[in-house]
C-alpha cells in the first residue's frame, strides 16, 4: 500500500479497450506427421509409371512368365523412376533416404508376407482334413492310403506327441533350473566351465541328439525304439536351450534385491526361494515354454528313435510311439492326395498347439508389475466412461418404460388374477385337508420327542448336580478333618 | 602383536544352504556329464570310422562306408552351399526386418512384430519342408531358369544340361536344387537372425541419435552413422548363429533335395546333399561299421557349428553392444 503511495501518478497513454474480443484460444491442430503430400505423389507416381512400363516390357519387349518374375520387374522399375522423382526435388542425401526407406518396408514386408504365407498356405492346404471330427479321435491302424479323409486320424500323433513332451520337460526342467541356478548362485571355475560346455551344447545339431540316442541306448543297450528313446532325444536337444535362457533370465534379477535379503539376514536358500524364483518366475516359465516349443516341433529326433506306427501306442517303454511332426513327414511321403491333405491337416494340429504354448507365455511373461498396473488403470478407465453412462441409460430407460410396465402388469393381473386365485382356492380345497392332516401328526410326534428330550436331560443335569453336591461336601469334610 | 595378525574369515552355512549348494552343484555335474558324453561318445564311436579311412575322410566323395570308401568331401559341399545361399538370402531380409521393428514401424505396432517374429522362430522346420516341396519348388524354377540363362557364364549358376533354346525342355533339372532348398532354410533362419538384431539395434543410445538427428541427418543417416556401427557386434553374432542352425538343418533339407554323392558346385542344378540329410537317409540300413561312420559325419558338424558358435559368442562379447548383454 505505502509503495503505491509514493509512486507519482501517470496519465495512461493508451488506454484499454473495455470491449476487447476475448482472446481465440481455438487453433488448428499442427501435424506431427512426416509425410507430405508430393512424398505421396511421388511414390503414387512412381507405381504407376512401373506398373505400366512392366506392363509394356513383359507383353511386349521381353515375354517372361510368372508373377514372381513380373513382381520383380516391377520393383526394380519402381526403385528407379521413385529416386529420379525425388531427385526432382531433394538433395541427394535425401533421396538416399527415400530409397532405403522403400527398401526396408519392402524387406519387412517380404519375411512378414512369406512367413504368413508359409502358415496360411499349411492350414489352407489341410482344411480338406480339419472338419472331420475322426480326425481328432481315431489312428491310421484301420485305414489305408487310399481311405477317404472320413476314416482315420491323428489323435495316436497328437498322444505321443504330448507323452514324449511330458517325458522330456520331466527330465529337463528339474536339471535345466537346477543348473542356472548353479551357474549363477554358485559361481566358481568349476561353473563356468559348465556353463562353456552348455553353451557349446546348443551348437548340437537336433539329428546328433537322434544319433547319440541312436547308438547308445538302441544299438549299444538293446533298448528298443520307443517313446522313451525319443523323450531322451528331445531332452538332450532341449536341455542346453532351456539352460541358456533360464541363466540369462536369472542374471537380470537385480543385484540390489539379493544384497537386501542377505542384509536383512536371509541364508542363500532363502534368498534364492523366496527372492530370486518369484522375481523372475514369469522369465523362467517363458524360457521352459519356448524351449517346450522348439522339442515339440523337432523331427529329425524323432525319427531316428522312436519308429513309425500306424496305431495308438500310450506305453512309451514299448514299441514305437509317433509324434506330430513324424506324422506329418510320414502322410506327405504319400503320393495319395488324401494322405497330402492329411499331412497338412497335422501341421495345423501341431502349428496349433505352438501357437497356444507361445500365447501362454505371453501372457506369462508379460506380466511385469508395470503392465499389471496399466491393465488395472486401463479397468478403472473403462469402468469410468462405460459403467457412468450405461447407469444413466438404465436409468433413462426405467422412467420411459416403467409406467408402462406397471400399467402392463396390472392390468395383466387383472385379467389373469381371478382365475389363478379361483385354481389356487380349488388346489387348496383339495390338497389342504391331507397336508394339514399331515401336518398334525407332524407336530404330535415332535411334541412327544421334545418331551422325551426335556425328561432325559432333566433326569442327566440333576444326576450331574447330586453328583457335584456330594463331591463338594466330602471335599469340605477332608478340610474341616485337616483343620 | 596378536593384535596385528590377519584375522581368518570363514562362512558358516546354514544347513539348508549346504543341502542347495550341493544340489545346485550336482545338477550342474549331471549335465556336464550328460554333454560331455554325448561328444565323448561321438568322438569315440566316430574314431572306429575315421581311424580306417584316415585323411581321405575329408577328400572322398563317395558313401559306401562298407566297402570302406566314404568321405564328407561331397555332402560337407552339399550343405555349405546351402547354408551360404540360406545366408545370402536371410541377412538382407532379416537386416530390413530388424531395422523396421526398430526405425520405421509405428510405435503401436511394435511389440505386436516382436512378438510375431518370435513365434515364427518357434514354427517347426517339417512345415517350412511342406511349404518349399508343395509351393516353392513348383513356383521358383522359372527363376532358376532366368538366372541360369542370364548368368549362366557364372560358374556355380551354371545348368548342366539344361538348353534355353529349347521351349519343350523339361524344367525338372531346375528342382530339388541347393537353390531351393537354401530359400527354405533361409525363411527358417530369418527369424533368429532378426530377432537377435533387433535386440542389439533397439539398444543403440538414444544420446548418439538424437545428436545425429539434430546435425542435420536423414533418418538413413542416422541409422548409418548411429545403429548399424552400435549393432555391427549383434549383427555378425546373429548372422553366425543362424549360419549355425543352417547347417543343422535336417528335415526341411531333406524334403526337398534329391541327394547326389559328387560334389555339386552348380547350385541351380537338380541334385546336392547334406551330412543331416545323410544321416537321416542312411541311419536305418546301417550296419555298426557304417553307423560309426554317420557318427563321424554328424561329429564333423558338430565341430562345425561349434567353432561357429562360438565365434558368434566371441564377437558378440567383444562388441560394444554386447558387452551389457
Amino acid at each position: 500500500m505505502a509503495d503505491t503511495m509514493l509512486l507519482p501518478v501517470v496519465e495512461h497513454a493508451t488506454v484499454l479497450r473495455e470491449d476487447f474480443p476475448p482472446l481465440e484460444t481455438k487453433r488448428e491442430e499442427r501435424r506431427v506427421s512426416g509425410v507430405r503430400i508430393s512424398d505421396v505423389l511421388s511414390a503414387v507416381g512412381a507405381a504407376v509409371g512401373s506398373l505400366c512400363l512392366t506392363t509394356v516390357i513383359v507383353t511386349q519387349l521381353a515375354p517372361i512368365s510368372g508373377p514372381i518374375a513380373f513382381a520383380a520387374i516391377a520393383y526394380i522399375i519402381f526403385m528407379v523412376l521413385y529416386a529420379m522423382l525425388v531427385y526432382l526435388d531433394e538433395s541427394r542425401p535425401v533421396v538416399v533416404d527415400r530409397v532405403i526407406l522403400v527398401g526396408v518396408h519392402t524387406l519387412a514386408l517380404t519375411v512378414f508376407a512369406t512367413l504368413g504365407f508359409v502358415v496360411i498356405f499349411s492350414i489352407v492346404r489341410g482344411a480338406e482334413a480339419l472338419p472331420f471330427l475322426n480326425f481328432y479321435t481315431e489312428d491310421m491302424s484301420l485305414a489305408g492310403p487310399l481311405d477317404p479323409l472320413s476314416d482315420g486320424g491323428v489323435v495316436h500323433a497328437i498322444v505321443g506327441t504330448l507323452i514324449q513332451i511330458t517325458i522330456a520337460l520331466a527330465i529337463t526342467i528339474p536339471l535345466g533350473l537346477t543348473t542356472a541356478l548353479f551357474l549363477n548362485e554358485v559361481p566358481s571355475a568349476f561353473s563356468r566351465f559348465v556353463r562353456t560346455i552348455v553353451e557349446a551344447m546348443t551348437a548340437l545339431p537336433s539329428i546328433v541328439a537322434g544319433l547319440f540316442i541312436y547308438a547308445s541306448f538302441i544299438l549299444l543297450f538293446g533298448l528298443e525304439k520307443s517313446g522313451f528313446a525319443a523323450s531322451l532325444a528331445i531332452s538332450v536337444m532341449m536341455l542346453p536351450i532351456m539352460i541358456r535362457s533360464a541363466d540369462v533370465v536369472l542374471r537380470l534379477v537385480p543385484m540390489t534385491l539379493k544384497e537386501a535379503s542377505i542384509g536383512l539376514g536371509a541364508g542363500q536358500w532363502q534368498t534364492v526361494w523366496r527372492v530370486i524364483l518369484p522375481t523372475s518366475r514369469s522369465g523362467l516359465v517363458t524360457a521352459i515354454i519356448l524351449a517346450t516349443a522348439r522339442g515339440i516341433g523337432e523331427t529329425s529326433p524323432v525319427l531316428l528313435t522312436s519308429g513309425f506306427t500306424a496305431s495308438l501306442n500310450v506305453d512309451p517303454l514299448h514299441g514305437p510311439m509317433v509324434s506330430l511332426p513324424l506324422a506329418i513327414f510320414q502322410f506327405v511321403k504319400s503320393p495319395e492326395p488324401t494322405m497330402i491333405a492329411r499331412g497338412f491337416g497335422t501341421a495345423a494340429v501341431l502349428m496349433f498347439i505352438v501357437l497356444a504354448l507361445f500365447v501362454v507365455a505371453r501372457i506369462i511373461g508379460g506380466q511385469t508389475i508395470e503392465v499389471k498396473e496399466r491393465r488395472a488403470e486401463g479397468r478403472r478407465v473403462f469402468w469410468a466412461t462405460v459403467s457412468a453412462p450405461a447407469v444413466r441409460a438404465t436409468t433413462a430407460v426405467v422412467r420411459v418404460v416403467g409406467p408402462q410396465v406397471t400399467r402392463a402388469a396390472t392390468a395383466t393381473g387383472r385379467v389373469v388374477g381371478p382365475p389363478l386365485a379361483r385354481a389356487a382356492a380349488a388346489t387348496g380345497r383339495v390338497v389342504g385337508p391331507p397336508l394339514s392332516r399331515a401336518a398334525s401328526t407332524v407336530r404330535t410326534t415332535g411334541d412327544s420327542l421334545f418331551a422325551t428330550a426335556a425328561q432325559a436331560m432333566r433326569t442327566f443335569f440333576s444326576t450331574v448336580v447330586t453328583k457335584v453336591r456330594a463331591l463338594v461336601t466330602r471335599i469340605t469334610a477332608k478340610k474341616d478333618d485337616s483343620k | 602383536m596378536s593384535l596385528d595378525s590377519p584375522r581368518l574369515l570363514t562362512t558358516l552355512r546354514d544347513p539348508a544352504d549346504v543341502v542347495f549348494r550341493g544340489v545346485a552343484r550336482s545338477g550342474g555335474i549331471i549335465v556336464l556329464t550328460i554333454m560331455s558324453l554325448v561328444g565323448l561318445f561321438l568322438g569315440f564311436r566316430a574314431w572306429q570310422a575315421l581311424s580306417v579311412s584316415g585323411i581321405s575322410f575329408l577328400t572322398e566323395q563317395a558313401w559306401e562306408p562298407d566297402s570302406g570308401r566314404f568321405g564328407i568331401a561331397a555332402v560337407l559341399v552339399g550343405t555349405v552351399l546351402i547354408a551360404l545361399v540360406a545366408v545370402v538370402i536371410a541377412v538382407p531380409l532379416a537386416t530390413g526386418t530388424a531395422l523396421y521393428i526398430t526405425e520405421y514401424a509405428p510405435r503401436k505396432i511394435r511389440s505386436f512384430l516382436i512378438g510375431l517374429v518370435d513365434l515364427m522362430a518357434a514354427i517347426p522346420s517339417v512345415v517350412y519342408g511342406l511349404w518349399g516341396f508343395f509351393f516353392l519348388q513348383g513356383n521358383i524354377t522359372p527363376v532358376s531358369k532366368w538366372i541360369s540363362t542370364t548368368f549362366g557364364w557364372i560358374p556355380i549358376f551354371a545348368v548342366d544340361g539344361a538348353d534355353p533354346n529349347d521351349p519343350l525342355a523339361s524344367v525338372t533339372v531346375y528342382t530339388s536344387s541347393t537353390f531351393i532348398a537354401g530359400i527354405v532354410v533361409a525363411f527358417m533362419i530369418t527369424p533368429i537372425i532378426t530377432s537377435i538384431m533387433r535386440e542389439v539395434f533397439a539398444q543403440a543410445p538414444l544420446g548418439e541419435r538424437e545428436g545425429a538427428l539434430a546435425l542435420g541427418s536423414t533418418r538413413w543417416g542416422m541409422i548409418r552413422s548411429v545403429v548399424l556401427p552400435f549393432g555391427r557386434g549383434g549383427m555378425i553374432g546373429g548372422t553366425m548363429l543362424g549360419l549355425g542352425r543352417a547347417l543343422g538343418e535336417t528335415i526341411a533339407v531333406y524334403m526337398i533335395i534329391s541327394p547326389v554323392f559328387v560334389i555339386q558346385p552348380h547350385i541351380l542344378q537338380n541334385g546336392t546333399n547334406s551330412v543331416s540329410s545323410l544321416i537321416a537317409l542312411r541311419y536305418g540300413e546301417a550296419t555298426e561299421f557304417g553307423t560309426s561312420a554317420l557318427m563321424a559325419a554328424g561329429l564333423t558338424l558338430f565341430l562345425m557349428t561349434l567353432v561357429i558358435n562360438f565365434g558368434a559368442s566371441a564377437v558378440v562379447a567383444r562388441s560394444r553392444s554386447g558387452a551389457s548383454s
